[in-house]
């Protein structure tokens, strides 16, 4: 019988951000990622979160690896990251192949443009995720055997995809409605596969760290690890899983230093181990480690957003309905041109992120502090993005050099 | 003749037309040898101004002259500070006691021209300090900003007033001058027509740089037809029933992309319309333009389309058809009074602007004898006899100052 216990999944992400691209750059600049001013400015953001957040975390997991033999972790790591991180901090991706190396990290697979291809095109979804396995393999010399879809978008039609593919485990959201009375501690398998394990998010201790735990108003505030230890012994009881699944950047980014998460992490990874509440086990250990105990449906998409856990975030309004319209109906012409740069430019803008900035949900509500982004209006992001689509096509058209430009 | 011109903006520092023809009718003004003095309620340059005599009434940028923008006054109320020159209200305010300090005790204004109800007041205070005629030039009224809404009664009340107190009023078409009448009980005889003009000059020596709206040429090239307006966002310019009448003309005829250039509070409104419609890759949105990029916005297009649901003149479809574009505006526009060879339709009604972007585009033909035809008018009105009105009426109205003198 394995021992229960923690399966920590970080997920370290950066977009290709569009600069303030107008109509008077269309058909002349196409370079849509190489902003200079604010936000905008993908290198100057890099290397922001790279002083806040990836070299003092990497310290802290690679300290923490090295004092613990039974510390595991599991991480996912973006394409559009690592290129990034290649050209501006090679000494971050250094630091992961680090951890890796260990043999206690394990990468888990996905698109490399960290895209929502699997709802617009299965066969450029196959792409990216090939594209991402392949880069893994370069960098880190592993082949990932489990999946997770971006934003952890989730519905039983990927899981038989992901189980065909030979992947041992898929991520998911913890989500009530899909769980029904079960605990998300246990192994599940996804309705309608026969191999793959289903491990669900348990979104309540993962969002204690991610959302809450700077927060001083909280009531619960300030956590501290023999808390946050007894909260998850209490959530476990007999079952054998906790899976805390967050972005990386949780860690210095969106909690940032001044409010002790370094200290807290080391701590509680201490804690955890050394007073005698279980393991750690990576994605994959846990599902060959882990039985299923029971069959779960997702028949509708779930992801691990806003209160509604579905796709609204992305792709719930018009705006986003159509910017994704125009960029995947280029999709065959664009592979077609053969094009290098043509094809890269056109998948990062399918990294999720820029539809994420088109939405206005919050800023209905007037909630403008939950509005993430670069832009200061979803208005904003859509007009940028909408003319950098615009080249994008100007480009396929110079490529094929004749006529039938649409719009 | 000496003039005190009582302005609100003047080019470069212009957000509409206000202040093209504000600038425009001094210049032909002073050619024919009047003198102005133009007071404003910001500092700057103002290089091709040399003209006249221009006056700052605050140490403020023009950026900073009114909180919410020029015409903008929905936002404006009656409790704000008015010492706060911040917003607009504490500007006017600093305004009108810079024209009293300004005008105190002199008899050599021969009449004290004021541009809407943002220089009003200003205008009846100097009248009475001087005793010279005060004309009241009328550019857009509360009803015409507020697009057919009541608007703010604040604003109402200025006009109200300022139209009462003028000796003379000069409305820029015959809509704003019945509009004068109807909604501000205004007698019909105290208003002149005056139409704005275009001064051809100030254009011709732009050349067109096809790579400002490259992508549009490149599309033009491939057979699309661009349908192109510039204006203020705002819902006085009734944009939102262009975008859906140009998603009605895109079922019918595909090849249409329209340009939106300008700016304003609507903008977003309109991003999210064009997505709703389905027709957000036919829409450009450029920002607010000058210079270059705003002159090329006529050049690249084929068709201009004004849809204002009220505009009292619309400067706008001149420059158009200057730049030869077939010239598509609403009835409720006072350009219409000038130019003939235009398609016109009911701001509300869709489907004629619709049906008529499709004539258009599909009708070589119909294009070029409607930019062809339009030419002749256009070149037929010019500033210069707009000043001559001006002077004219200033004359008529110099029997009461010479009274005075004697």
């Amino acid at each position: 019988m394995s021992q229960r216990g923690i399966t920590l999944y970080l997920h370290v992400h950066q977009p290709w951000r569009v600069k303030p691209y107008s109509v008077f750059h269309l058909a002349g600049d196409h370079q849509y990622f190489n902003g200079t001013h604010g936000d905008m400015n993908n290198e100057a953001v890099f290397h922001k979160v790279a002083e806040k957040s990836y070299r003092p975390m990497n310290a802290l997991l690679e300290k923490l690896l090295h004092e613990h033999p039974d510390f595991k972790l599991s991480l996912s790591i973006t394409g559009t990251f690592l290129e990034q991180a290649e050209a501006w901090a090679p000494d971050v991706v250094a630091s992961f192949q680090r951890l890796v190396a260990t043999g206690r990290v394990e990468i888990v697979a996905e698109t490399y443009q960290h895209s929502l291809a699997f709802f617009y095109s299965r066969p450029e979804f196959e792409r990216q995720v090939e594209q991402h396995r392949h880069k893994v393999e370069q960098l880190f010399g592993v082949r990932p055997t489990a999946f997770r879809n971006t934003e952890l978008a989730y519905n039983d039609e990927l899981a038989t995809w992901a189980d065909g593919a030979g992947y041992k485990a898929i991520l998911a959201e913890g989500w009530g409605p899909v769980l029904g009375w079960r605990s998300p501690n246990y192994m599940y398998r996804p309705t309608g596969t026969s191999h793959i394990k289903l491990l669900l998010k348990n979104y309540q201790l993962s969002d204690d760290l991610a959302f809450r735990f700077g927060d001083t108003s909280w009531k619960d505030w300030p956590l501290t690890p023999e808390k946050y230890a007894h909260w998850i012994d209490e959530s476990m009881q007999s079952a054998p899983l906790m899976n805390l699944f967050m972005d990386y950047e949780t860690f210095g980014e969106h909690q940032w230093h001044d409010t002790g998460i370094f200290t807290f992490f080391g701590s509680f990874v201490r804690h955890w181990l050394e007073d005698g509440h279980g393991t750690f086990h990576t994605v994959s250990g846990a599902a060959e480690a882990f039985g299923a105990s029971d069959e779960i449906s997702a028949p509708h998409t779930i992801t691990w957003a806003d209160t509604e856990r579905d796709l609204t975030a992305w792709l719930g309004n018009s705006m986003q309905q159509e910017a994704m319209k125009y960029l995947y109906e280029l999709e065959h012409r664009v592979l077609h041109s053969g094009d290098h740069q043509l094809i890269s430019d056109w998948r990062r803008l399918q990294t999720s992120d820029h539809a994420y900035y088109m939405c206005t949900k919050w800023f209905r509500d007037g909630d403008v502090h939950a509005y993430f982004s670069p832009y200061d209006s979803p208005y904003d992001a859509f007009l940028c993005y909408m003319n950098a689509i615009r080249d994008l096509r100007w480009r396929v058209m110079n490529d094929e050099r004749i006529g039938g430009i649409h719009g | 003749m000496n003039i005190l011109m009582l302005g609100w903006e003047l080019p470069p520092h212009n957000s509409g037309g206000l202040g093209v023809a504000c600038f425009q009718m001094s210049k032909a003004l002073a050619l024919q040898g009047a003198r102005i003095e133009f007071v404003l309620p910001y500092r700057a340059e103002h290089p091709s101004a040399h003209f006249m005599t221009i006056r700052s009434a605050t140490a403020l940028s023009p950026l900073h002259r009114y909180g919410s923008g020029a015409y903008d006054s929905a936002r404006l109320t009656l409790e704000e500070v008015p010492s706060d020159t911040h917003d607009l209200r504490g500007v006017q305010k600093r305004y009108i006691s810079y024209v009293e300090k300004t005008v105190a005790g002199r008899t050599d204004i021969d009449a004290i021209h004021a541009h809407d109800w943002l220089t009003m007041e200003a205008g009846m205070r100097a009248k009475q300090l001087t005793d010279a005629p005060l004309i009241v030039h009328v550019h857009a009224t509360e009803y015409d900003r507020a697009g057919a809404e009541r608007g703010n009664p604040l604003v109402h009340d200025i006009e109200q007033q300022g139209l009462l107190m003028a000796d003379r009023i000069i409305a820029v078409s015959h809509i704003t001058k019945s509009l004068i009448v109807s909604r501000y009980g205004i007698p019909a005889d105290k208003i002149e027509v005056i139409h704005n003009a275009l001064d051809v000059e100030s254009l011709a020596n732009h050349h067109y740089d096809t790579r400002t709206y490259a992508y549009l040429e490149d599309l033009k090239r491939h057979g699309y037809t661009v349908v192109s307006t510039v204006t203020r966002f705002t819902v006085q310019k009734g944009l939102a029933h262009f975008l859906r009448a140009a998603a009605r003309a895109s079922e019918k005829y595909d090849k249409l992309v329209f340009l939106l250039a300008g700016d304003g509070e609507q903008r977003d409104e309109l991003l999210q319309l064009s997505a709703d419609l389905g027709i957000a890759d036919k829409v450009f949105f450029t920002g607010f333009v000058r210079g270059r990029q705003w002159r090329d916005a006529y050049n690249v297009a084929d068709i201009f389309v004004m849809s204002s649901v009220s505009e009292p003149f619309g400067i706008t479809a001149l420059e158009a058809a200057y730049h030869d574009n077939a010239v598509i505006i609403t009835k409720q526009s006072g350009v219409g009074e000038v130019l003939h060879n235009v398609f016109r339709y009911d701001f509300w009604d869709v489907d004629a602007l619709a049906d008529r972007l499709v004539a258009v585009a599909g009708s070589q033909p119909l294009r070029d004898a409607l930019r062809q035809n339009v030419a002749y008018e256009y070149s037929k009105i010019s500033w210069h006899s707009v000043a001559e009105q001006c002077l004219q009426l200033y004359g008529r109205l110099r029997p009461a100052a010479g009274r005075l003198a004697l």
